[in-house]
C-alpha cells in the first residue's frame, strides 16, 4: 500500500479524508492491524505544549517621523531587552530576555515573573506594548529617542521564529544532592525527592516520525494556535542519538526550527512562562500532521508511552558539569503513572508539558484537516537523518592568548 | 479568654535546626496541634499548627516567634487557581506539601482541592504560567 500527499489532499478537499490523532491510532492499529489501518487512515495528527526556550519573535514596526535607526541602538519592549542589531525598523525579542532591572538570581531563587515570553504572549493577545528606543542618530535617521505604544495589528510584520522546538525525546530530571535546586526542569527536591519530565510522549510530533520520513523543511504545522512551517532542522538537531529497536530515540535527538505569522496565532497557545531560579521562557503549542503514505509510516505512529524510554539525569551535579551519567532509564508510561521506583525508593513524578493541551492541539489540527481548511505539504527538503552522521558537539574551549 | 487559631509558620534556613516551637509550651503555656510539617536541612521549613491558649499568652507567643525570625501566615488566606492561565502541565503536583493537586490519569487534567490547601504558597512560584494566586 502506498499513497501520495496529493492523493491525501484530494481526499481532504472532498471532505473524505480519515484523520485521527496519535493516541487514537494506537487502538485502531491494534484492532484492525497495521495493513488495514494504513489503508483506511490518511493522516495522523500529533501535538505538544511545553516550555520551549529557543523561541523568539521579530517585527517590523514601521518608520517614525522623523526616522530613527533601531539597528545598533538599544530597544526595550515593556522594559524587556529586545535585540536591535538588525535594520532600522526591525526588532527581535527572545523568550528568555529580561528587563535590565530584574534582580535575576541576586535574590535567590529569582522569580522571573516577566520576560520575553510574556511580551510575545501579550503582543499576540492584542495588548499594547511599550517600545523604548535610544539610537545614535545619523544624517538619514536623525532621531535619537522614541517612546511609544505598539500593537500587533498596526505593525507591518510580526513573525514567530523558533530556532529550536519540539525536541524528540528529552531528559527526565532528578536531584541527588542534599539541597533544593531550581532548574529549567522545575523545582527539584533534595535526595531524589521528585522527577520532572517534559514530553507529550505518544502524541509528540517527532516521536511519531522517528526517522523524519514525512516531516521535513516546508512541512505545514499548527504553531501557536495558527499556521506555521518547518523552516529548518532545529539547533542541536542530533539524529545520531541512540535508538530502540523501533527507531525511537532514547535520548534527546531531533529538533525543528519553526516559523509562522504571529498575527494569526493565539495567546492560549503561546504562554509566557516563569521557571523559578532559572528564567523566563515561552510555552509553545505545536501540532504536526503525519501523512500515512505507507504501512511503515503508519507503524511509526502507533508508538506508545511504554515504547518511549527517557534517561533520568541528575541536575545538581552531572548535568551542570557535563558528566555523561544516567541514573536510570524509564518509560513515559512509568513517568506518567505519577511515581517511579529507583533504587527501592518511590519517587513522585510531574510533567512540565501539558498532555491534555497537547491532545487539544492534535484534535484541533484534525478538525482543520477534516473541514478542508488545512492541506498537507510535501517537504521541499528532508531533515538530516541518521545517514548525515550529524552529531551535537560540546563547546571546544580554547585559551585566548592575545 | 481562650483562643485557638490555625497558622502557617515559615522557618528561614538558619532556624530550621533550632528548637523553637518547644518554647511555646514551656514559656507561654500554649497547646499546639501540628497539622503539617516539612523541615528539610538547608531549605526553608514549613509548619502548619493549630495554636491554643489564653489570649495574652497567645499574643506573647506570636511575638516571640516573630522576633525569632519565623514568618507567620494566617490560614485566612486563600490560594485560588486562575483557570484561564493554568495549562494543566503538572509542575505543581510534586511541589505541594499537602497533595492538594491531583493528576487525573484519564483526562490528564490537574485538579486543585482547596480543602487540602494550607495556603503555604509554594505553588505560587513553582507554577510556570503563574496560574496560582493568593487572595486575602
Amino acid at each position: 500500500m502506498s499513497k501520495t500527499i496529493e492523493e491525501i489532499n484530494d481526499r481532504i478537499r472532498r471532505g473524505e479524508a480519515v484523520v485521527v490523532n496519535a493516541e487514537e491510532i494506537i487502538a485502531i492499529a491494534k484492532e484492525k492491524g497495521i495493513k488495514k489501518a494504513a489503508q483506511e487512515v490518511d493522516v495522523v495528527t500529533t501535538g505538544t505544549f511545553g516550555p520551549m526556550c529557543s523561541s523568539a519573535a521579530y517585527f517590523n514596526i514601521g518608520h517614525s517621523n522623523p526616522r530613527i535607526k533601531l539597528g545598533g541602538g538599544r530597544a526595550y519592549l515593556n522594559d524587556v531587552n529586545a535585540y536591535a542589531g538588525l535594520a532600522a525598523t526591525d526588532l527581535l525579542i527572545g523568550a528568555n530576555a529580561l528587563p535590565d532591572d530584574d534582580p535575576r538570581n541576586r535574590i535567590y531563587p529569582g522569580e522571573f515573573n516577566y520576560g520575553g515570553g510574556h511580551v510575545i504572549e501579550e503582543l499576540v493577545a492584542g495588548k499594547d506594548i511599550r517600545l523604548s528606543v535610544t539610537a545614535y542618530g545619523t544624517d538619514c535617521y536623525p532621531r535619537k529617542k522614541l517612546e511609544t505604544l505598539i500593537n500587533i495589528k498596526d505593525i507591518n510584520e510580526a513573525v514567530l521564529f523558533n530556532p529550536r522546538n519540539v525536541y524528540q525525546n528529552y531528559n527526565a530530571a532528578i536531584n541527588v544532592s542534599g539541597k533544593v535546586i531550581y532548574t529549567y526542569m522545575g523545582i527539584l527536591k533534595p535526595n531524589m525527592g521528585n522527577i520532572n519530565y517534559s514530553t507529550s510522549g505518544q502524541l509528540s510530533p517527532l516521536l511519531n516520525d522517528p526517522y523524519y520520513k514525512t516531516i521535513g523543511i516546508g512541512t505545514k504545522v499548527f504553531l501557536g494556535g495558527g499556521i506555521g512551517f518547518v523552516a529548518w532542522q532545529g539547533t542541536q538537531h542530533n539524529p545520531s542519538a541512540p535508538r530502540n529497536e523501533k527507531g525511537v530515540p532514547t535520548r534527546g535527538s531531533g529538533t525543528l526550527a519553526l516559523i509562522g505569522d504571529l498575527k494569526q496565532m493565539r495567546p492560549e497557545w503561546l504562554r509566557g512562562t516563569s521557571m523559578m531560579g532559572y528564567g523566563c521562557t515561552l510555552t509553545v503549542g505545536v501540532g504536526v500532521p503525519i501523512p500515512i503514505l505507507s504501512e511503515e509510516i503508519l507503524e511509526y505512529t502507533t508508538v506508545t508511552d511504554a515504547d518511549i524510554i527517557a534517561p533520568v539525569i541528575d541536575y545538581s551535579s552531572d548535568y551542570p558539569n557535563m558528566v555523561a551519567n544516567i541514573i536510570a532509564e524509564v518509560s513515559y508510561a512509568d513517568l506518567k503513572s505519577g511515581k517511579i521506583e529507583i533504587g527501592g525508593k518511590q519517587i513522585p513524578t510531574a510533567s512540565l508539558s501539558s498532555y491534555s493541551r497537547a491532545l487539544i492541539i492534535a484534535d484541533t489540527l484534525k478538525e482543520w484537516i477534516e473541514s478542508g481548511r488545512f492541506l498537507l505539504t510535501e517537504p521541499v527538503e528532508s531533515l538530516p537523518g541518521i545517514e548525515s552522521g550529524l552529531k551535537t558537539k560540546p563547546l571546544k574551549e580554547r585559551p585566548v592568548t592575545e | 479568654m481562650i483562643v485557638s487559631k490555625k497558622i502557617v509558620l515559615h522557618f528561614p534556613v538558619r532556624l530550621v535546626d533550632r528548637a523553637i516551637v518547644y518554647h511555646l509550651i514551656k514559656d507561654y503555656d500554649l497547646e499546639f496541634n501540628i497539622m503539617k510539617a516539612s523541615i528539610i536541612p538547608d531549605a526553608e521549613g514549613l509548619m502548619v499548627i493549630e495554636l491554643r491558649g489564653e489570649q495574652a499568652n497567645y499574643d506573647k507567643g506570636i511575638k516571640y516567634l516573630t522576633e525569632t525570625g519565623v514568618r507567620i501566615q494566617s490560614l485566612g488566606q486563600n490560594v485560588l487557581r486562575n483557570d484561564e492561565r493554568c495549562t494543566h502541565c503538572g509542575a505543581c503536583v510534586t511541589v505541594c506539601p499537602t497533595k492538594a493537586f491531583k493528576l487525573d490519569p484519564d483526562s490528564r487534567l490537574i485538579s486543585f482541592d482547596a480543602g487540602k490547601c494550607i495556603a503555604c504558597g509554594l505553588c505560587l512560584k513553582a507554577c510556570p504560567p503563574r496560574a496560582m494566586e493568593l487572595h486575602f
